[in-house]
């Protein structure tokens, strides 16, 4: 997992700027402050307003209406587990609420010591090898409570 | 030198690819063999990934699923010249999974390196794009309407026929755009072809903007799919180097480029008009019709918006003839589908073939029954807005039609199979769940109607006013079904609704449950 830098309005600008020249650049702009600082903050709406010539009520409509962009820095891992129907079918509702309660969060909570953030997603496309799962953006699939726990522990480097 | 081949499909690094290929890559060099590690998309039997295919005198021999604990096994089995060991498969076109399937889409995927554009072209690649740019934009969107192929997506509308209006539409410009926001729980086609077959994908769109006359493409991949968007991005890259896309495309006097864009967890932006509002910055708010984005699309121009697999049979269409492909299929679905066989089902994958199976053929024959054994209870036929089919409707064959006569879709083609421990009441709670969740807020009945729909159905579940709760659960979901703008709010009520009618007996509790 990269470390986000934290807020920087010069190298925020910088990134909008560069998408400037692009048909439709919110989404584009969004993903790319999201990537550098890891997550989309209030700072960001008036930066992009006047860039775009739109309002900042506009600019955090967009923001707050996709499930991507997040308010608040994530743990230093994301977990995003599916609860498609398909691993449903598998068992993964309770594999995620066995998980939750095992780290003593909710959906999209981070772990006290900052180290994991689980987040909830709709379909991986991994949907013949459930329950599936993206660990800082890599597959794992088939699992069960060991081999999910086993992955954190990997990914934690416990 | 032995040519090896191993997926790097993201279904099979999930199970450990990257790990197989390494250590066969090692194990060969310690035994001093001289191999050569080709990545390939998957053939899409994913009971079998990760597979792994060495190329022989006989043909290329499939093993799997092997686990890196298998390796130093297979190594002393011979494998390298297709000797024998338990996961040894054979050819993997002659295996019973393969053997039944018509793979026109999906023919190369699986089989040649994506990102190769000698792989590409040596089997039958930009073939359908030369024909396209020979015969013309008229004489194109005339073949491809007289195949008969109805958009993939799940609306199933005739996909010549939009291309035409397109095409007719006054403009200064016009748009390809290709709908890559595959949300649909069990469906994984356009995922597969995206990363196994990439060019496909670029030939389906360019030979689209050719008849459209659009110079500009983009494709909508969903932020869930970043494996795919890597691929294609590369594809995009070495396309545009070889003059596949840009100007003077393959000689000729058109002009195209696509662009690729990510989607940012919504649902609802598989929707057409709600894709086009993202691609152009805004909220995935669903538009009403009309104006349809073919007059009035992609920043108000006419556009073009196809699902990939519709684009993806283009080239097949116009390299081979209307009439091959309408060779295939019953009544009006006509062609091939990638049915996606997921859930827990013992042989799940992608199965291209001719409309026309029976369910119960599809689950029981190809799909093997469920993985845990246990009895297969309910099918979800096209993904989370889908009817769930009981095993009473096992004979319903699998065409456009006649699972619209008995109250399902066929959607994009993904069939999520459960077995006898599923709980229908909370399968139809989750249905409103996520209708809940993804809404977009426009129309009232989806917004609320869904979030209502929660409540009635725990109320159903607790026990509280059983009878009466039913009537207003069906009450509610007709009115979603009638009064929303889109699938969303309007086909949530069919999970619901066929969970409600077929499995009943979950839907009282315990006590009532004899009444």
């Amino acid at each position: 997992m990269l470390e986000a830098s934290s807020w920087n309005v010069d190298r925020a600008q910088e990134i909008v700027n560069k998408h400037l020249g692009l048909e439709g650049p919110m989404l584009p702009i969004l993903h790319a402050l999201q990537e550098e600082f890891g997550y989309v903050g209030a700072e960001a709406a008036p930066l992009i307003a006047q860039a775009l010539n739109l309002s900042r009520a506009e600019v955090h409509g967009v923001i707050t209406f996709y499930h991507d962009f997040r308010h608040e820095l994530a743990g230093r891992h994301i977990l995003k587990l599916c609860r498609g129907e398909a691993c449903q079918s598998m068992g993964s509702e309770e594999l995620a609420r066995d998980l939750l309660v095992k780290l003593g969060i909710d959906w999209h909570g981070r772990t006290q010591d900052g180290e994991l953030t689980v987040e909830p997603v709709y379909c991986l496309g991994l949907c013949a090898s459930s329950p599936s799962a993206l660990l800082d953006g890599e597959p794992i699939a088939r699992l069960d409570a060991a081999t999910l726990a086993e992955a954190i522990d990997e990914a934690r480097g416990l | 030198m032995t040519r090896i081949f191993i997926p790097k499909d993201i279904a099979a690094l999930a199970v450990g690819a990257n790990k197989v290929a390494a250590r066969i890559e090692a194990e060969a060099q310690a035994r001093r063999l001289s191999v050569e590690i080709i990545r390939t998309g998957s053939r899409g039997a994913y009971f079998l990934e990760p597979l792994v295919e060495v190329e022989t005198a006989e043909g290329r021999i499939g093993y799997g699923p092997v686990a890196v604990s298998d390796i130093g096994g297979l190594f002393d089995a011979g494998f390298i010249d297709g000797g024998a060991h338990a996961s040894r498969i054979g050819k993997p076109e002659e295996h019973p999974f393969f053997a039944r399937q018509n793979r026109l889409t999906f023919a190369r995927c699986g089989i040649i390196d994506p990102v190769s554009l000698s792989d590409y072209a040596a089997h039958g690649g930009w073939r359908g794009l030369l024909r396209a740019i020979e015969i013309g934009p008229a004489a194109t969107i005339a073949e491809v309407t007289k195949s008969g192929l109805r958009g993939r997506g799940g609306a199933g509308f005739p996909t010549g026929i939009k291309w035409k209006t397109v095409a007719d539409a006054p403009a200064d410009r016009r748009y390809v755009v290709c709908n890559f926001d595959e949300g649909d729980s069990g469906t994984f086609a356009d995922r597969m072809i995206v990363e196994g077959d990439p060019f496909a994908l670029i030939e389906g769109m360019t030979i689209c903007a050719v008849a459209i006359g659009a110079t500009k493409g983009y494709v909508y991949c969903r932020s869930e799919y970043p494996h795919a968007a890597k691929t294609f991005s590369q594809a995009l890259v070495l396309a545009r180097e070889a003059g596949c896309l840009g100007s003077n495309i393959k000689g000729s006097e058109h002009t195209f480029d696509i662009e690729i864009r990510m989607g940012a967890g919504a649902y609802v932006c598989g929707e057409e008009t709600a894709l086009l509002e993202s691609l152009e910055g805004k909220r995935g708010i669903v538009r009403a019709k009309p104006p349809l984005p073919a007059h009035k699309g992609l920043f108000q121009r006419p556009t073009v918006v196809n699902n990939v697999l519709s684009l993806v049979a283009a080239p097949t269409i116009l390299d081979r003839g209307a009439e091959f492909y309408a060779s295939f299929g019953v009544g009006r679905s006509r062609g091939t589908m990638p049915l996606q066989i997921a859930g827990n089902v013992r042989y799940g994958g992608l199965f291209e073939t001719a409309f026309g199976l029976t369910l119960g053929e599809i689950v029981e024959e190809i799909g093997g029954g469920s993985a845990s054994g246990r009895p297969v209870r309910a099918v979800q036929c096209g993904g989370p807005l889908g009817a769930y089919f009981p095993r009473a409707l096992f004979d319903t064959p699998f065409d456009y039609e006649a699972f619209a006569a008995r109250d399902g879709l066929i959607g994009h083609g993904g069939l999520v199979i459960f077995d006898d421990t599923v709980d229908m009441a909370r399968m139809a709670r989750f249905a409103m769940e996520f209708c809940a969740v993804e809404s977009c807020g426009k129309c009232t009945p989806c917004r609320i109607g869904s979030t209502r729909g929660v409540e009635v159905v725990d109320r159903v579940i607790s026990g509280v006013k059983t009878t009466e709760n039913i009537a207003l659960l069906e009450d509610l979901c007709q009115t979603m079904k009638f009064g929303s703008l889109c699938a969303l709010g309007g086909f949530a009520p069919y999970p619901v609704l066929s969970a409600l009618h077929h499995f009943r007996e979950d839907f009282a509790p315990p006590a009532l449950a004899a009444e």
